[in-house]
């Protein structure tokens, strides 16, 4: 291959594929490529036989499962947040046109040994079973002041300072209680932990409207979640990426990235044969070892997740067809909250009367599997279990100053939202331009 | 009263053989002798009218050269309603590459899906290198439509997409029909992201999830 590229794309995960489409669309002549023979990296959807090939040694499939193109199972569990930032990409690329989106229809916290809706608004909080009477009063009030604050008029302010005062005085103004804080800190705001308490209380303003203003958009949850499975995401911005000039190849294993004297990035070497092009973007797992003894990538952290193969809906959910159950640490006496996440045959994942539900939190002790057991508890006869233990991968450098930019790993959160933050990132980095959408001018024929 | 329904249609074959040239013939009734590869191609409609209370509207899907280091999405036609799958009847090869595509259809894609065979460049028939009794034989014993097209003079490219939307499930309701996303009426029933948001708070969208 003696044609020259602007940027090669290693791994066809939804960062990669969001970048390599908004770099066709931006001009750039891109060429994507994957050592394995389907899209989706470490965020691919799999079928039964790909499921038990990962996970069972290639065993087959038992038949009572039903047929293998009915499965599209998730390997990292997320839900788009319907007022998010991935929910602005999809819309301003129009790849929105690729799917079909239906809402997650619930969303509930575990308290005291028990399941319940996460109230969303004032009213729902009022009825909320999760709190007493008197605390019902106060996180009403908080409500309120969270729905009434405007950053213009200082008598919705109440006395305080969101940038400068903590989130703990605004619970302690409102005087709500500890278990009230962890669902609106772990349910709502979505924290995996609890350090956000002691910093400004901004930021998580900020995500509890979020999630408010999502739950508002369809009203069942904030989340919704696309058709055939969330790997249909890095496909769907693949195409756009193709469709703007960009080159797709997978199955191609990499043997090396290749660099210049001074360290720079020159091309990539597959099946003996070096491609070049200006700048590379990759996924973590494709710079583990390098040729030039650099050390590109560091593990962070360790995230456990065991995907369950139900055949009935998670009890106590009200038959929801799909929802999540964050258990925030404290009730558990944990450090990270474990997330459940759940959807089934009404959305194109799995057999019909089948549910998938993956369990996840992230690793603190050498005995992973045993930390999900509060969440495992939940779910009743569990048919099928597979369990992977995933290392968290950060580039060691920006890549400016060696043309190679590597991407984070999918990480524990239950959403999208630090996905688009790396792509926005990294996008930052190879242009050297802060990403700015524009809407994609389309052609509909009537 | 009139119905329009939708679905989605997936055009393959091998790299060449005029896919994009019949979209744009049917499209827009044009033919250009010097098309480049697929780049570029944005997302075309195209509504054939069975009779006055009947039409039915084409979603077109075509490759954008993803296809060509065998690495089409199958996302690209996992929900197709139905496909057109394209050889060059002066090239012999790209009757195999049709046949792996079938295949492939028959594996992966909804069990309903409508696949028409269609071998085109039938102004050239002077070069012709696939018989019609081969190709014929062939969509008989695999229950597949068949046709020859030229999208150079435009025979036959029409009535394949015709004859295509009277096969569809013109009865179904959309929601009747599982793993098809535009079948039916042309409606679909998954949320709309591109309504604004807070438009109205807390009612549930108007479909059937
Ligand atoms: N003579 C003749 N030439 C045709 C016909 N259809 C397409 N061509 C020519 O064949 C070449 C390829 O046509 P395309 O429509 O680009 O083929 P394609 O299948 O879309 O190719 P890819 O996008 O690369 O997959 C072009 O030069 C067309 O002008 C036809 O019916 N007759
Ligand atoms: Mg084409």
């Amino acid at each position: 291959m003696d044609e020259e590229y602007d940027v090669i794309v290693l791994g066809t995960g939804l960062t990669e594929c969001i970048l390599s489409g908004l770099l066709s669309v931006e001009g750039k002549k891109v060429l994507h490529m994957d050592r394995n023979d389907y899209y989706g990296g470490d965020s691919a959807s799999l079928n039964l036989t790909q499921l038990f090939r990962k996970f069972r040694d290639n065993k087959e499939a038992p038949a009572e499962l039903g047929r293998d193109r009915d499965y599209a199972v998730d390997l990292v569990p997320k839900f788009i947040i319907a007022n998010g930032e991935l929910t602005k990409i999809l819309v301003h690329t129009d790849v929105t046109r690729y799917l079909e989106f239906k809402q997650i229809a619930g969303s509930f916290v575990f308290r005291d040994g028990k399941i319940s809706k996460v109230p969303s608004t004032e009213m729902e909080a009022v009825k909320s079973p999760l709190m007493g009477l008197f605390e019902k009063r106060r996180a009403k009030k908080f409500f309120e002041f969270l729905q009434g604050w405007k950053d213009e008029d200082p008598t919705t302010h109440q006395g305080l300072d969101l940038d400068k005062d903590s989130m703990k005085a605004v619970y302690e103004k409102f005087g709500l209680e500890p278990g009230t804080q962890d669902f609106i800190g772990h349910a709502m705001a979505l924290y995996l932990d609890d350090d956000y308490i002691t910093k400004p209380a901004r930021p998580t303003y900020d995500r509890i409207i979020l999630y408010t203003t999502s739950m508002a958009r369809y009203g069942k949850s904030p989340y919704i979640y696309p058709l055939y499975g969330l790997g249909e995401l890095p496909q769907s911005f693949a195409r756009l990426s193709a469709i703007y000039g960009g080159t797709y190849m997978l199955d191609k294993p990499i043997q090396k990235i290749v660099t210049d004297a001074s360290g720079k990035f020159v091309g990539v070497t597959s099946n003996g044969e070096t491609v070049k092009a200006k700048q590379v973007i990759g996924d973590p797992s494709y710079f583990l070892k390098s040729d030039d003894g650099k050390i590109r990538v560091i593990e962070e952290g360790k995230v456990v997740r065991a995907i369950c193969i139900l055949k009935h809906p998670i009890p106590e959910t009200d038959n929801s067809d799909s929802c999540q159950i964050i258990i925030p640490q404290n009730q558990v006496g944990r450090q990270h909250d474990i997330y459940i996440a759940m959807v089934s045959a009404t959305h194109n994942v799995c057999a019909k009367d089948v549910y998938i539900a993956i369990v996840s939190t992230v690793v603190e002790t050498s005995v992973p599997e045993k930390e999900i057991l509060p969440g495992l508890n939940l779910l009743g006869p569990i048919h099928e279990k597979f369990v992977s233990i995933t290392d968290l991968y950060t580039p060691t450098s920006s890549g400016e100053a060696d043309n190679i930019f590597i991407t984070r790993s999918y990480d524990a959160t239950s959403h999208f939202e630090t996905v688009v933050d790396d792509v926005q990132d990294v996008w930052k980095r190879v242009v050297g331009t802060p990403l700015v959408l524009k809407k994609r001018e389309v052609e509909v024929q009537e | 009263m009139s119905k329009q329904f939708q679905f989605k249609l997936v055009l393959l074959g091998e790299s060449a053989v005029g896919k994009s040239s019949l979209v744009l013939r049917f499209v827009k009734d044009q033919f250009d002798d010097y098309r480049e590869s697929t780049i570029g191609a944005a997302f075309l409609t195209q509504t054939v009218t069975l009779d006055d209370q009947t039409t039915v509207k084409f979603e077109i899907w075509d490759t954008a050269g993803q296809e060509r280091y065998k690495s089409l999405a199958p996302m690209y036609y996992r929900n197709a309603n139905c496909a057109v799958v394209v050889y060059d009847i002066t090239q012999s090869a790209s009757l195999e590459k049709a046949r792996t595509w079938i295949r492939e259809l028959q594996r992966q894609a909804d069990p309903s899906i409508v696949i028409a065979l269609c071998g085109n460049k039938l102004d050239l028939a002077a070069r012709r290198q696939v018989s019609q009794e081969e190709a014929k034989k062939y969509a008989e014993e695999e229950g597949l439509m068949w046709t020859e097209t030229s999208a150079k003079t435009g025979e036959g490219v029409t009535e394949i997409f015709t004859e295509i939307a009277k096969k569809l499930p013109l009865t179904a309701p959309s929601a009747a029909r599982a793993g098809a996303r535009t079948g039916g009426p042309a409606t679909r029933t998954g949320v709309d992201l591109n309504r604004q948001s807070g438009s109205a708070p807390g009612q549930p969208d108007a479909c059937n999830c």
